[in-house]
C-alpha cells in the first residue's frame, strides 16, 4: 500500500452487524446513520415522507431501511440485509439483523461475515432476551469487536443512572460470554444523539466517542498471516497441459519451492508454479487468496484435501467435540446420519454423544441423557465420521475449525471444533450404523459407504504391474474409509479355480468366474480389484457385460509395458520358462494378448512410478464412485 | 516474512473467483448470463481468472431485441476476443405476440424479453445454475440476496425464506426443474466496479463515456435506458463523479420506476 492516506473506499471495509432485542430501535439507528452521514440517495428521505404522508402514518427513521412491502406492513425486518454507508475515515456495510427469534438463520448468515457488532439495548426496557441471546451467538461466532448503543436515552430523561445499571448488568453478561465491548454509548437514535452527532446538554455526563467515532477506532481486518498454512483444494482443473490444484489459502502463506504435505494422505510435493491468467506471475499466495498452482511431483490430490507446511500440520481425526448451534426445524439427532462439510471437505458422520445443551435464549443448560439439539439450542456434541476429517480447533485457525452440518441437502447447523490434540493422529475406526428400512438397494449400500461399489479391471502381461498396482491402488482406497478387495491369481486360483487349468476353455471359464465375483463384490458395495493378465478381448467385454447386470460401474484399466520390459522384470522368472519351452501357451510369447481398444484409464508403467500410476487412475475413478445423493 | 498485503479490491476479487470455483464444482450444466453492461463484463474477467484463461460454461446474451447497436458490436467483439461459447436468445414467441416498448409498459416488456426469454432458454439447455452479476448497491432488493438463490420451477424467488449461507458455504444443489443463480458480485458496489475495471484494464463499451456532456451509467433496453448528465470522459473521472454522486445507479432505468416497488414485483417473477 501507499504511504499516503487511503480514500476512503480503498481503504478495508468493514463488515458491521446490528443486533438487538425486537423494538429496542435497531432500524431506527441504522436509518439515523443512513441519514446523518448523507448516505441515501437523492430524494429518498423526502420519498418516504411523501408516501408516509399519503398513508397517515408518522415519518420514521426506521422507514428508511424497510424497501420491502411486508415490512412497511408488519415494522419488523424480515431478511439480512447489508447496506453501504462510509465516513471520512472509510466504508462500511451494515448488516441488518433480524430482531424477531424464528429468523436465527439470517442473523448467523448476516452476522458469521461480520468484522464487528454494535448491540443495541432500550433504555427504558433494559437487557432483554434477544439481547442476551444475539451477544451469546456473536461470542460463538467469535466476533470480539462489540459496540454497545443504550438506545431511547429520551425515554428515559437522559438520566445517568438508568445508562449505568444496563452497562453494569450486560457488561457482566457480555464478560461470562468473553465479550469485553469497546464502549457503552447512551444514544437516542431518534433524536440523533451520540449517532453522528453529541448530545445534548442533558447527556453531559457523556464525554467518550459517538458512535460513528467508535465505530472508526474499530481496527480493520487482518488477514490471519501468522497463523500456519492452511490451503483447501476447490478443484483440480486440466483445462490444458497443465494440472491445476486450485483453492483458497485459508490462513499462513505458500510460495514456489515450498514443500506442502496433503492432508489427508499426508504425500508430500513441492510447489512448481504459482498459475494466473493476465497478471504478472506471482511467487507466493496469501491469507485470502483464490490461487492455483502446479506441483513438481505428480501426486494425486483433489477437493478437500488440505495443505499445509509439514512443520504445523492440521489435525486429522474422526472422533472431535464441537458446538453445534441448529438453525433446522427437525431436531440433530445423536446417531443419524448427516453430511458434515468443512472448508471443502464433505464427508459423512452422525453425533455419537450430547454432553449438553442449552437454551440460546435463556442459557440455562440441560445436560444427562440428552438425544437432540432442537432449533435454536446449542449442543455441545462429540461427532465421529466416515473417514478421517481434516481441521483445526477453532481458537487456532478459525477457518478450519468450523464446520456445517448438511441434512438433505441444506445447511441445517454450524458449529465449531474445540478440544482437538495435535499430537496424535487419531485411528480409523468406523462405526456401524443401524438401517431400520428393509430392501438394501445399491443406491443405499453407497449411501451409507459413501461410495458406490465398482469393478476396477487391470488388465495387461504378466510383469507389467497388475498386482503391485492392485496392491497400492487397494492401499489407497480403504486410507479413505473405502470398502475394497483385491482379487487376484493367489486368492482366486488356490480357492475358488483350483479346478481348472491353463486351457483355452478354463482359461475362460477362469475369467468368467472371476467376473461374477467381483460383480457379487461391486453389488455389495465395495471396489473389487482384480488384477489377471485376461488377455482376450471378448472375455473382458464378458465381464463388463456381467458387472453392468448389477449395475456396478466397471473400469478397465489397461496397464501398458512393453514386453521386453515384462521380460526385463520376469518377476516370477516365467519369461525364461517360456522361453525354455517349459510353460506353453504363455501370453506374449507363444500366445496372443488382445490390447483393449477403449479402455477407461491406460498407465504406462515403464514410464511412471507406481505412485504416479496409482494417482492416475484415482484421478478417474474416485469420482466415479461418488454416491449420488 | 515481508508478505503482499490484500487491498479492497483484491478481498473481493478473491471471494468471488472462490464463488466461480465452488459453482463450476458443484453444477453439471452452468450457463452465464451476459449483458455486454459493465458488471457484466467483470464477471467475464473473473470467470477467466477463476479457470485461468478458460470460460468452461457458455455466455447467455438475452437479446430483447431493443439492443443499442453499440452493445451488438461491443458483444460481436468481446465473442471473438475472449473466445466465448456464445448463446443468443430472442422471445421470439413474445415478438409475434407484438410486445415491444411501443405497444406496451416497460415492466410487462421487460418480464417478456427478459424473463421469460431466460426461462425458455433454462428450458431449452437444462441449466442448473446461473451466474448472474447482480450487486447488493444496486436495489433495495438485491440487498437481501444470497451468493447462491435457489429459484424454483417456476423461477420465483423465495425471499423470505432463503437458506442460511455462512462460513463460505453454501446451497449447492438443485432439484430436477429448479437452478441456483449464482452471485459472485454481490458484494461488489459501483465504485468498485470502476476501480477493478480500471485496475485490470477491462474493456467496458463506449457508452459509460460522456459525449455532449452525457453518459450512461447502466444499459439497458435502448427506448428505456436515458444517460446521465455527465462530463465524465475517463475511468477516473466516473470514479470521482461516483464518490460526490447520491443519485441512484438505476435512475435511468425506466422499468424500475414504472410503479411503486416495481423492482420486487419483477424480481419474484424471475427478474434478476
Amino acid at each position: 500500500m501507499s504511504a499516503s492516506s487511503p480514500l476512503p473506499s480503498e481503504a478495508q471495509r468493514l463488515k458491521i452487524v446490528f443486533v438487538g432485542h425486537v423494538d429496542h430501535g435497531k432500524s431506527t439507528l441504522i436509518g439515523r446513520i443512513l441519514h446523518d452521514t448523507g448516505s441515501l440517495p437523492e430524494g429518498k428521505v423526502a420519498a418516504i415522507q411523501q408516501a408516509c404522508a399519503a398513508e397517515g402514518m408518522e415519518f420514521e427513521y426506521a422507514f428508511l431501511l424497510d424497501a420491502l412491502l411486508e415490512e412497511q406492513a408488519q415494522n419488523i425486518t424480515i431478511d439480512t440485509t447489508q447496506i453501504p454507508f462510509r465516513t471520512a475515515r472509510r466504508q462500511y456495510v451494515i448488516i441488518d439483523a433480524p430482531g424477531h427469534k424464528e429468523f436465527l438463520k439470517n442473523m448467523i448468515t448476516g452476522a458469521a461475515s461480520a468484522n464487528a457488532a454494535v448491540l443495541v439495548v432500550a433504555a427504558n426496557e433494559g437487557v432483554r432476551e434477544q439481547s442476551r441471546r444475539h451477544a451469546y451467538l456473536l461470542g460463538l461466532l467469535g466476533i470480539r469487536q462489540v459496540i454497545v448503543v443504550v438506545n431511547k436515552m429520551d425515554l428515559v430523561g437522559y438520566a445517568e443512572a438508568t445508562f449505568r445499571e444496563i452497562e453494569s448488568e450486560y457488561g457482566d453478561f457480555l464478560a461470562t460470554l468473553g465479550i469485553e465491548p469497546r464502549l457503552f454509548i447512551p444514544a437516542s437514535a431518534r433524536a440523533g444523539e451520540n449517532v453522528a452527532r453529541r448530545g445534548q446538554a442533558a447527556m453531559d455526563w457523556y464525554a467518550k466517542w459517538t458512535l460513528l467515532e467508535a465505530l472508526d477506532e474499530l481496527e480493520a481486518v487482518t488477514s490471519p498471516l501468522d497463523q500456519p498454512l492452511r490451503f483447501c483444494v476447490q478443484d483440480v482443473y486440466r483445462f490444458d497441459e497443465r494440472r491445476i490444484i486450485a483453492g483458497r489459502v485459508e490462513s499462513g502463506s505458500l510460495r514456489v519451492g515450498d514443500e506442502l504435505v496433503f492432508s489427508p494422505t499426508n504425500k508430500t510435493a513441492i510447489v512448481a508454479t504459482i498459475e494466473s491468467w493476465g497478471e504478472t506471475t506471482r511467487a507466493a499466495g496469501v491469507a485470502g487468496d483464490s490461487i492455483g498452482f502446479t506441483l513438481r511431483e505428480q501426486i494425486f490430490v483433489e477437493r478437500g484435501y488440505v495443505a499445509s507446511h509439514q512443520t504445523e500440520t492440521p489435525i486429522l481425526a474422526n472422533r472431535f467435540h464441537a458446538e453445534v448451534f441448529w438453525l433446522a426445524e427437525a431436531p440433530l439427532r445423536k446417531e443419524a446420519p448427516y453430511v458434515i462439510r468443512l472448508a471443502t471437505q464433505e464427508i459423512k458422520g452422525q453425533v455419537v454423544a450430547i454432553e449438553q445443551v442449552m437454551d440460546s435464549s435463556t442459557l440455562a443448560i440441560s445436560s444427562g441423557e440428552i438425544t437432540e439439539v432442537a432449533r435454536n439450542e446449542v449442543g455441545r456434541v462429540t461427532f465421529q465420521t466416515r473417514a478421517p476429517l481434516v481441521f483445526d480447533n477453532h481458537d487456532r485457525v478459525p477457518s478450519l475449525g468450523r464446520l456445517v452440518v448438511m441434512d438433505g441437502g441444506t445447511i441445517a447447523g454450524g458449529g465449531i471444533i474445540f478440544g482437538g490434540a495435535y499430537t496424535t493422529r487419531a485411528e480409523v475406526k468406523s462405526k456401524n450404523i443401524v438401517w431400520s428400512d428393509s430392501k438394501i438397494t445399491a443406491q443405499r449400500r453407497a449411501l451409507q459407504n459413501g461410495h458406490r461399489g465398482a469393478v476396477v479391471w487391470l488388465t495387461g502381461l504378466s510383469g507389467a504391474g497388475k498386482s503391485t498396482l492392485a496392491q497400492a491402488l487397494e492401499a489407497e482406497l480403504f486410507a479413505r474409509g473405502m470398502h475394497t478387495y483385491v482379487l487376484d491369481g493367489d486368492n482366486i486360483r488356490h480357492g475358488l479355480n483350483t479346478n481348472l487349468g491353463f486351457s483355452p476353455e478354463d482359461r475362460v471359464e477362469n475369467i468368467r468366474r472371476v467376473s461374477e465375483v467381483a460383480k457379487l463384490l461391486a453389488d455389495s458395495g465395495a471396489v473389487a480389484i482384480t488384477a489377471f493378465i485376461s488377455p482376450y478381448r471378448i472375455d473382458r467385454g464378458r465381464a463388463r457385460e456381467i458387472a453392468l447386470e448389477a449395475q456396478a460401474d466397471f473400469i478397465e484399466v489397461f496397464v501398458d509395458a512393453p514386453l521386453a520390459v515384462c521380460e526385463e522384470r520376469d518377476p516370477k522368472n516365467l519369461y525364461k520358462k517360456a522361453r525354455a519351452g517349459e510353460i506353453r501357451d504363455f501370453t506374449g510369447i507363444d500366445a496372443p494378448y488382445e490390447a483393449p481398444e477403449d479402455p477407461e484409464i491406460v498407465v504406462p508403467t515403464a514410464e511412471q512410478s507406481v505412485d504416479e500410476s496409482v494417482a492416475a487412475i484415482l484421478e478417474q475413478l474416485l469420482p466415479r464412485l461418488r454416491a449420488a445423493e | 516474512m515481508n508478505e503482499r498485503q490484500l487491498t479492497h479490491l483484491d478481498h473481493l476479487e478473491n471471494q468471488s473467483i472462490y464463488i466461480f470455483r465452488e459453482a463450476f464444482r458443484s453444477f453439471r450444466n452452468i450457463a452465464m448470463p451476459w449483458s455486454m453492461g459493465k458488471d457484466s463484463n467483470v464477471l467475464i474477467w473473473l470467470s477467466l481468472k477463476s479457470f485461468f484463461g478458460k470460460i468452461p460454461f457458455p455466455v447467455l446474451h438475452v437479446d430483447t431485441t431493443y439492443e443499442f447497436a453499440e452493445m451488438l458490436d461491443f458483444r460481436a467483439w468481446a465473442t471473438e476476443h475472449y473466445k466465448l461459447n456464445l448463446i443468443v436468445k430472442i422471445n421470439e414467441e413474445a415478438r409475434g405476440r407484438g410486445i415491444g416498448y411501443e405497444t406496451h409498459d416497460p415492466v410487462t416488456v421487460t418480464h417478456e424479453l427478459k424473463t421469460v426469454a431466460l426461462q425458455q432458454a433454462l428450458t431449452e439447455y437444462g441449466w442448473d445454475a446461473l451466474i448472474t452479476g447482480i450487486r447488493r448497491d444496486e436495489d433495495a432488493t438485491r440487498a437481501k440476496e444470497r451468493y447462491f438463490s435457489p429459484r424454483n420451477a417456476q423461477f420465483e424467488w423465495s425471499y423470505k425464506d432463503q437458506p442460511p449461507e455462512f462460513w463460505g458455504q453454501f446451497a449447492t444443489s438443485a432439484s430436477a426443474g429448479e437452478h441456483v443463480r449464482v452471485q459472485p458480485l454481490l458484494d461488489w458496489m459501483e465504485g468498485d466496479i470502476w476501480r477493478y475495471i480500471q485496475r485490470e484494464k477491462i474493456p467496458v463499451p463506449q457508452m459509460y463515456f460522456a459525449r455532449n456532456g452525457q453518459r450512461f451509467r447502466s444499459l439497458g433496453c435502448e427506448p428505456i435506458t436515458k444517460p446521465v448528465e455527465s462530463n465524465a470522459a475517463t475511468i477516473a473521472e466516473i470514479i470521482a463523479e461516483l464518490d460526490a454522486t447520491r443519485t441512484s445507479e438505476r435512475a435511468g432505468r425506466a422499468q424500475d420506476h414504472h410503479e411503486r416497488n416495481a423492482m420486487q414485483k419483477l424480481r419474484a417473477k424471475g427478474f434478476m
